[in-house]
């Protein structure tokens, strides 16, 4: 494979590429590309480097950094890596068996091949990866921050042109299809765009601004992108998932309670509906904790650990101590607060719907890879955390970055040549008159209210939900209407619309998916109902549309 | 979130200005980076491990500020503390080839 040419760019350095755009004015950027990534986690990571492979010239922006940003980078990712062989065919369907039926095993045994054969690459390019007690490596794990200061190193390596803290606000086009993407350039408060011949959002999920980690920057903006074109979204209504943290810390990260048992504020031990004590919070026992922290603090302690694996939690997953540490509590002693962190649909499934094999989503020139599509396809309605999420941004990145390359080889040779316009509207451009005294903490809060609650979203009900999508309507129409902001401000201004976006898609798809299934727990709807085996779809900014769940199967090809 | 950026340590590099993913630094000319959004801070603990002299200290706290002096850092050597449990060393990336989370995977089964 050739090394692509830089877009219009001098060559990469090493560190800290976006240095290397310097600029003494606040003159707006202009670039062009082949082939626009817009997220740097390891989705969009992947994508660039595959489309660089293919010999097409490819700008990377994220609105941190490439190599911190995204839920991987401070986290400890396990990957679902099954080697090649029968065995393969047989994880593949036990794995499905837990899916709530939703998952499509074409996808997944298609995402088991690439994510295998991607991190065999990882290990021959020299990622270090840890021995197994045989002297084989064991490569279904990779290192957070390890993990993208790596990938970093290989996408400047491969060409790419990386612009960090240069969040994109909006998508262009021309009416047929999608020419590129404008933004800000955080740190220098300048405008960018960059016309490309494909686009590929990698944008991450939403977080809802819940504090975990990874998450301030994963306010759902690549769905909001996604919808103003018009593409569909699918499975918004898998936002149930929540994760056990430490209180008020930002550790959401669920193994070492495998160890826990848990306690009441009086130290007496937390009782399950037969009275037994509740130990093992990451399994069945989650919904008794749930149940509990609604009604008041709970506690945990890691006292199931032996010795050996103490050490093991300690140097696997240090970070999972360091709240502790700095706390001053040894965690497998003494009793420590506890809370359950809302996920979103970063932990979640929901996201932008796949419409090709290649991670399009239906809109010409429109990728998606990761967290920001929807992963019904390879988890359905229960989680894809600790496993398949991770391997399915290396893969989802893979497709779609090769997708947008084959695009941008094919599209028109004077594709700069048609004028673009701009998408966006909520957030940057009120329907009516802008109104200064809105602020985005306050409509955050608000949407939080809605959405985060364990009494509202872990459990739901029918009432409930209607009555937070009517808050939802109002808290809307104040965005679309009035909302507004200048120069860097629009950052906060769009993310604030597309939570709420996000929250709106999120509930409607709940009230229309009138059953139990995996993380979305309707009360007054105990239980699957066999006529919802189906997928749930929506689509529409202002107004909301339900889709035809069955669209979405049969655009499945492989 | 983060609390200090300690200017006895500091060597004015700029990096965790560019590092952290949500933005929360503002460099100045000839002094220590200030912490100039702290509430946007997303309690990652990343800047840390970047700081090639161990200057950053993230408290445990993700929700609003957590006072803590630099001299109760310094005493409970817990500058750089994240980066050693890593095995990071000055700002360098290091030690997942002595990771065990594959034994605690196993055991977790
Ligand atoms: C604590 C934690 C632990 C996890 N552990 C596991 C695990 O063990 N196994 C597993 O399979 N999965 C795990 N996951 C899930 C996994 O981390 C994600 O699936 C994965 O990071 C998704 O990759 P991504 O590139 O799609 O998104 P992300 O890594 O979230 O990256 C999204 C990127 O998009 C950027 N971005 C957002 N908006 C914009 C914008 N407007 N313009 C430009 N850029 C933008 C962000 O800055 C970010 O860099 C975990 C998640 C968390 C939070
Ligand atoms: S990374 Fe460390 S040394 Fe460099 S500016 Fe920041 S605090 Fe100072
Ligand atoms: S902990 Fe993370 S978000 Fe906070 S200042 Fe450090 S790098 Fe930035």
């Amino acid at each position: 494979m050739s090394r692509p040419p830089s877009p219009t760019l001098p060559e990469n350095s090493e560190r800290m590429s976006s240095d290397r755009v310097k600029s003494t004015s606040n003159d707006p950027l202009h670039l062009q590309a082949d082939v626009l990534v817009l997220g740097g986690g390891p989705s969009g990571a992947w994508a660039a480097l595959a489309a660089a492979e293919d010999g097409a010239r490819v700008v990377l922006a994220d609105k941190g950094y490439l190599g911190t940003s995204g839920a991987t980078a401070p986290s400890n990712t396990g990957t679902w890596c099954v080697p090649p062989g029968e065995n393969r065919a047989q994880a593949v369907e036990r794995r499905w068996q837990r899916t709530g039926g939703l998952a499509d095993q074409r996808w997944m045994l298609r995402c088991v091949d690439q994510a295998y054969e991607n991190l065999v690459k990882l290990s021959e390019w020299g990622y270090l990866f840890p021995q197994e007690d045989d002297g084989r490596l064991y490569i279904a794990n990779l290192r957070g921050p390890d993990y993208m200061r790596f990938m970093r190193r290989r996408v400047l390596k491969a060409g790419v042109t990386v612009l960090d803290h240069h969040p994109a606000l909006e998508l262009l086009s021309n009416g047929d299809a999608i020419t590129g993407a404008s933004g800000v350039d955080r740190q220098r408060n300048r405008d960018w765009s960059i016309e490309a011949k494909a686009v590929v959002l990698a944008t991450g999920g939403c977080a809802f601004h819940e504090r975990i980690l990874g998450a301030t920057g994963l306010t759902g903006d690549g769905y909001l992108m996604a919808a103003e074109a018009g593409a569909h979204l699918s499975g918004m209504e898998f936002t149930g998932k929540y994760t056990l943290a430490p209180y008020e810390t930002s550790l959401n990260k669920g193994l070492p309670y495998r160890w826990a048992t848990f306690y009441r504020e009086d130290g007496s031990p937390l009782l399950d509906a037969n009275g037994e004590q509740v130990s093992n919070g990451i399994g069945e026992r989650e919904r008794d904790i749930a149940k509990a922290l609604i009604d008041g603090p709970v506690f945990a302690r890691l006292d199931h650990a032996e010795p050996a694996l103490q050490d093991w939690l300690r140097r696997g997953q240090p970070n999972c101590f360091v709240p502790h540490d700095r706390a001053g509590i040894d965690p497998f002693k003494d009793l420590f607060r506890i809370t359950l962190r809302a996920e979103g649909t970063v932990r979640g499934t929901g996201g932008i719907m796949l419409a090709t094999a290649d991670c399009g989503t239906g809109v010409p020139g429109l990728y998606v890879a990761g967290d920001a599509a929807s992963r019904e396809n390879m988890t359905g309605a229960v989680s894809g955390g600790g496993a398949v999420n991770s391997s399915w941004a290396i893969a989802s990145g893979w497709w779609s970055g090769k997708g947008a390359s084959t695009h941008a080889r094919k599209s028109a040779r004077n594709a700069f040549r048609s004028i673009s316009k701009p998408l966006g509207e909520a957030g940057l451009r009120p329907a009516g008159n802008a109104r200064a005294n809105l602020r985005t903490a306050e409509i955050i809060e608000a949407v939080r209210a809605e959405v985060i609650p364990l009494e509202k979203n872990y459990f739901r009900d029918g009432t409930t939900l209607h009555t937070s999508s009517e808050r939802l309507e109002s808290l809307w129409n104040d965005v679309r209407q009035h909302l507004h902001a200048e120069g860097v401000d629009r950052v906060r201004s769009r993310e604030t619309a597309s939570i709420t976006a996000s929250a709106r898609w999120s509930l409607a798809s709940a009230l229309a998916r009138n059953e139990s299934r995996g993380m979305h727990r309707r009360g007054d709807r105990p239980g699957n109902d066999p006529a919802f085996a189906r997928r749930i779809l929506v689509s529409g900014v202002d107004a909301i549309t339900i889709g035809e769940a069955q669209i979405s199967r049969e655009g499945i090809a492989s | 979130m983060i609390e200090i950026v300690s200017a006895s340590r500091c060597i004015e590099c700029d990096i965790c200005v560019k590092v952290c993913p949500a933005n929360v630094f503002d460099a100045v000319p000839d002094s220590a980076p200030i912490i100039a959004r702290q509430d946007d801070c997303q309690t990652c603990y990343l800047c840390e491990i970047y700081c090639p002299v161990d200057a950053l200290y993230v408290a445990h706290r993700a929700e609003g500020h957590f006072p803590i002096t630099e001299a109760e850092v310094e005493e409970r050597n817990l500058f750089g503390s994240y980066a050693r449990a890593l095995g990071w060393k000055r700002g360098k990336a290091g030690g997942t080839e002595h990771d065990p989370t594959h034994r605690i995977r196993v055991a977790a089964v």
